[in-house]
């Protein structure tokens, strides 16, 4: 087994600002985002050889991002993955490229979640089937009440008392708002402090309103080509490492062993990604990260998770500041889904918008020094039966 | 030989006092409490706890009626989705006796008579009621949310039936019209001395002058009343001594019941029987029904658990707003999420052993209890190698929660909760009847049969967790 690892680069990405974009359609966003990349790739929309489209709710079929575009007759394929749409999109792509079935493949994330007029994300459960429960009984639990079951159950094994626990999640939050007030195209650029976070309103105890990430619209889109191509087009591509997925089986829901203390598909996933990237020790050889802090308590998970923080010791890091921009390993340096918000399928293009800029140097006040090597995460569907993608980039061959 | 084989008893754990009402309203307080049935609750859920309390030997049984009122179904049985929750065989006889406060004996009566005809060995009778009054009026306060149980076998059980006799009486004292909620009535002093008073009267003394007996003979009688003071008026004219004989309405603390008010006098007045004592019981409604029981040396097995006072023990008090709330009085915002959809009944019916009688199965290679069932095991992966394993009557545990305040629910904040099962198995699921800052990871919890909701006139039923107290 080969893996994807240097066989293909990414050579144009765009991405709109993200938020509550009322003037805007799914398809205006689509074509903003896809235009972007295609003028940062240097090559024009009819170069495209074939396309992909992630969305959740805003979109059906291959036709939702051929009609906007006006793809001449290629082969466009719509995917779906719950929270790691987006990157399920690329991963499209990157595969096709991979195989020499195209050279140049578009992928395209996007969601526009205030149309609705709900709070949150809308479940996505389909008669005759069922994410939780029984296909007849469609039990619904609130995004932020599902993630708390995590924050009570880390809480109670690590001994932390509920307003230690709050504080330390509250610091993420303050660091993630931190970040994305350096950044031009968040939702939320503004900055928060830990007593803010801790007063917000309860959503799912012990969460709050701030610990939890934004009800957002956007969208993102990448071109990518075979690495041996990539410098035709520009000087600086950005090459795929790794494209990893770990989809549970709903283990976790079903059986007394898993703890809640931690997300087994992350631990895979992750596992999965630094073998294909050829990662021994992440913490060290990673240069940043953009992760999927939709509640706060899972970016505290996901330093455990994926092997950057000791088992129960992520107190430690966050109180050192270890993820913060100046840390030792900056962890969603753009502000993360906390101030993007969660457009689902265009969440994870997102994520790898701000890995490319970071590699190429171009994150302007939020870029972090000399790096080589950044990684995605993303996680959906249903604790103890999820779906978690992680990628990594890095800025030369090798 | 026919006689009650066993008993059992639920009622809401939500009270609403009558003095709260009264403040609402400005208007007297009849005093005490009633008990309300949850926004998750209706006569089908009451039923399914009261005939579970009264099935937990392993007798056979051969029918199932219902007595109620309140059916949330006018077409459509309600007593097969209580043997399809408490796992009656198929051949199982169901049956609804609707539209009369004396719908609890009209289904004794009959259980009886099939008993002694010998085409029935045990019929469980449940009886359930959740009726409403007007707003402001004194059946709001009066009538309150329950449900007993009783099994009528061919032995002589917890206490034989020694006689029967009945009258019908055609009087609208007390009545509801199709598409109406609240029960209305006749003005009262009319209603209660032509209506119940001259009825019971004759039923009461007609029984005794049946079978030869006086009130001398009777250690205890238990009859309907609509209220406590035209209660107390009978029992005095008929000759019973009031402080001695007469069995309480349990109005205070349950209120008027409907059709479960009688049977849960009934289990009242046996937690507390000799053996050897003799039982007047009569009900009331478009005429009556009275019976004769002499209870037996076997009272004794449900004297050491006193179901009913343990009921009536758990309680949270609720203010008038989440009544009102809960009985769909006002219209309430709920909070701003998609709609859930109408039920598949399709897949309601494919998967009617696991939603309906909480079936999961355990693989029978690894041992991994796994609810909803599955075909390959979530452990060891083993194909199509499970057996069919009962959850609802097993013990379990929070091993994690949390207060969910977003999601669509008549009432938030919701407490969801990854239960734990004694034997394995692990659900998550809602934890209901519980004060969401008690709620704890350890946490004693038992499973409950409730009512998710109403779609496109589809009552949608499944299994939540209540703390064990």
């Amino acid at each position: 087994m080969e893996g994807i690892r240097d066989k293909v680069a990414i050579i144009g990405m765009g991405c709109t600002k993200f938020g509550e974009l009322w003037d805007k359609s799914v398809d205006d966003l689509i074509i903003d985002a896809t235009s972007e990349a295609c003028e940062d790739a240097g090559i024009e929309l009819k170069d495209v050889q074939a396309a992909w489209l992630g969305t959740v709710f805003s979109g059906h079929t291959a036709i939702s991002l051929s009609f906007p575009l006006k793809l001449q007759y290629i082969p466009v394929t719509r995917v779906e993955n719950m929270c790691a749409t987006g990157t399920e999109a690329i991963r499209g792509a990157a595969y096709a490229v991979a195989a020499g079935v195209c050279d140049i493949a578009l992928a395209v994330g996007v969601e526009k979640l205030k149309d609705t007029g709900w709070s949150g994300v809308q479940p996505t459960n389909v008669v005759g089937t069922s994410t939780m429960g029984t296909s007849a009984t469609d039990l619904e639990f609130s995004p932020p009440a599902m993630f708390a079951l995590l924050a009570q159950r880390y809480f109670h094994n690590y001994k932390l008392d509920s307003d230690e626990g709050k504080r330390l999640l509250a610091e993420i939050t303050v660091k993630n708002h931190h970040n994305g007030s350096l950044n031009p195209k968040a939702h939320f650029q503004n900055e928060v402090t830990v007593e803010q976070v801790m007063k917000a309103p309860i959503v799912a105890w012990p969460l709050g309103v701030l610990d939890s990430c934004g009800v957002s619209d956007g969208a993102a889109a990448a071109i990518v080509t075979r690495a041996d191509m990539a410098k035709n087009f520009r000087d600086d591509p950005i090459y795929i490492k790794s494209l990893a997925i770990s989809v549970g089986a709903r283990q976790g829901q079903m059986m007394q062993n898993y703890d809640f203390a931690h997300v087994e598909e992350n631990v895979r996933g992750s596992r999965m990604a630094y073998a294909e990237a050829g990662i021994k020790k992440p913490r060290k050889e990673l240069s940043m990260a953009e992760v999927h802090d939709c509640f706060t308590i899972h970016e505290m998970l996901i330093y455990e998770d994926l092997g950057w923080s000791p088992r129960g010791r992520a107190k430690e890091d966050i109180e050192a500041g270890t993820f913060t921009l100046k840390g030792e390993l900056p962890v969603n340096t753009d502000g993360g889904l906390k101030c993007f918000g969660h457009p689902l399928g265009a969440s994870g293009l997102r994520m790898l918008y701000e890995v490319y800029k970071q590699l190429q140097g171009k994150a302007g006040q939020r870029q972090v020094k000399n790096p080589k090597l950044g990684l995605t995460h993303n996680l959906g569907g249903n604790l103890g039966g999820a779906i978690c993608s992680v990628t990594i980039l890095g800025n030369s061959m090798g | 030989m026919v006689g009650i084989t066993s008993v059992g008893a639920y009622v809401p754990i939500y009270r609403l006092s009558r003095d709260e009402i009264a403040r609402i309203w400005g208007t007297r307080s009849l005093g005490g409490e009633k008990a309300v049935a949850k926004h998750d609750e209706d006569s089908i859920t009451m039923a399914v706890a009261a005939a579970l309390d009264c099935m937990q030997g392993s007798q056979q049984v051969n029918g199932l009626f219902l007595a109620t009122t309140t059916s949330p179904y006018q077409e459509k049985q309600a007593a097969t989705i209580i043997a399809a929750a408490t796992e009656l065989p198929r051949e199982t006889h169901t049956a609804d006796c609707t539209n009369s406060l004396r719908a609890v004996t009209v289904a004794m009566k009959s259980a009886i008579d099939a008993v002694l005809s010998g085409s029935a060995k045990n019929v469980v009778i449940i009886a359930s009621d959740c009726r409403m009054g007007w707003g402001k009026s004194e059946f709001e306060q009066l009538l309150g949310d329950g449900a007993a149980a009783l099994t009528i076998g061919n032995s002589d059980g917890i206490a034989s039936i020694e006689g029967s006799y009945s009258l019908f009486s055609e009087l609208l004292d007390v009545w509801r019209p199709e598409g109406e909620v609240f029960s209305r009535s006749w003005e009262g002093r009319f209603i209660m001395s032509k209506g119940y008073m001259d009825t019971m009267q004759r039923l009461i003394s007609g029984i005794m002058e049946k079978y030869k007996l006086t009130p001398a003979n009777f250690a205890k009688v238990v009859f309907y009343g609509p209220d406590s003071r035209s209660h107390a008026n009978l029992a005095k004219h008929l000759g019973f001594d009031l402080r001695t004989q007469v069995q309480d309405t349990l109005f205070d603390a349950i209120g008027n019941s409907g059709a479960a008010a009688l049977p849960l006098m009934l289990v009242a007045a046996l937690e507390e029987a000799r053996p050897g004592d003799r039982i007047l019981l009569a009900s009331y409604g478009d005429g009556g029904d009275a019976f004769i029981i002499r209870v037996t040396e076997n009272i004794r097995e449900i004297q050491e658990k006193q179901k009913l006072k343990e009921l009536l023990l758990r309680k949270i008090y609720i203010g008038y707003p989440k009544y009102l709330n809960w009985r769909d009085l006002v219209p309430i915002e709920e909070p701003r999420r998609p709609e859930p959809r109408t039920p598949s009944v399709t897949c309601l019916w494919r998967e009617r052993r696991s939603v309906l009688a909480f079936y999961g199965n355990r693989c029978k290679q690894c041992g991994t209890v796994q609810y909803p069932p599955q075909r390959i095991c979530v452990n060891c992966q083993a194909k199509d190698y499970a057996e069919d394993y009962r959850l609802s009557d097993k013990k379990g545990h929070i091993f994690t929660y949390s207060v969910d305040y977003l999601t669509s629910s008549k009432d938030p904040p919701v407490v969801i909760a990854a239960v734990d099962f004694e034997g394995g198995g692990r659900v998550m699921c809602e934890v209901t009847d519980c004060e969401p800052d008690k709620v704890e990871i350890g946490m004693a919890v038992k499973m409950c049969f409730r009512k998710l909701g109403q779609r496109g006139g589809i009552y949608n039923y499944f299994w939540k967790a209540a703390p064990v107290l």
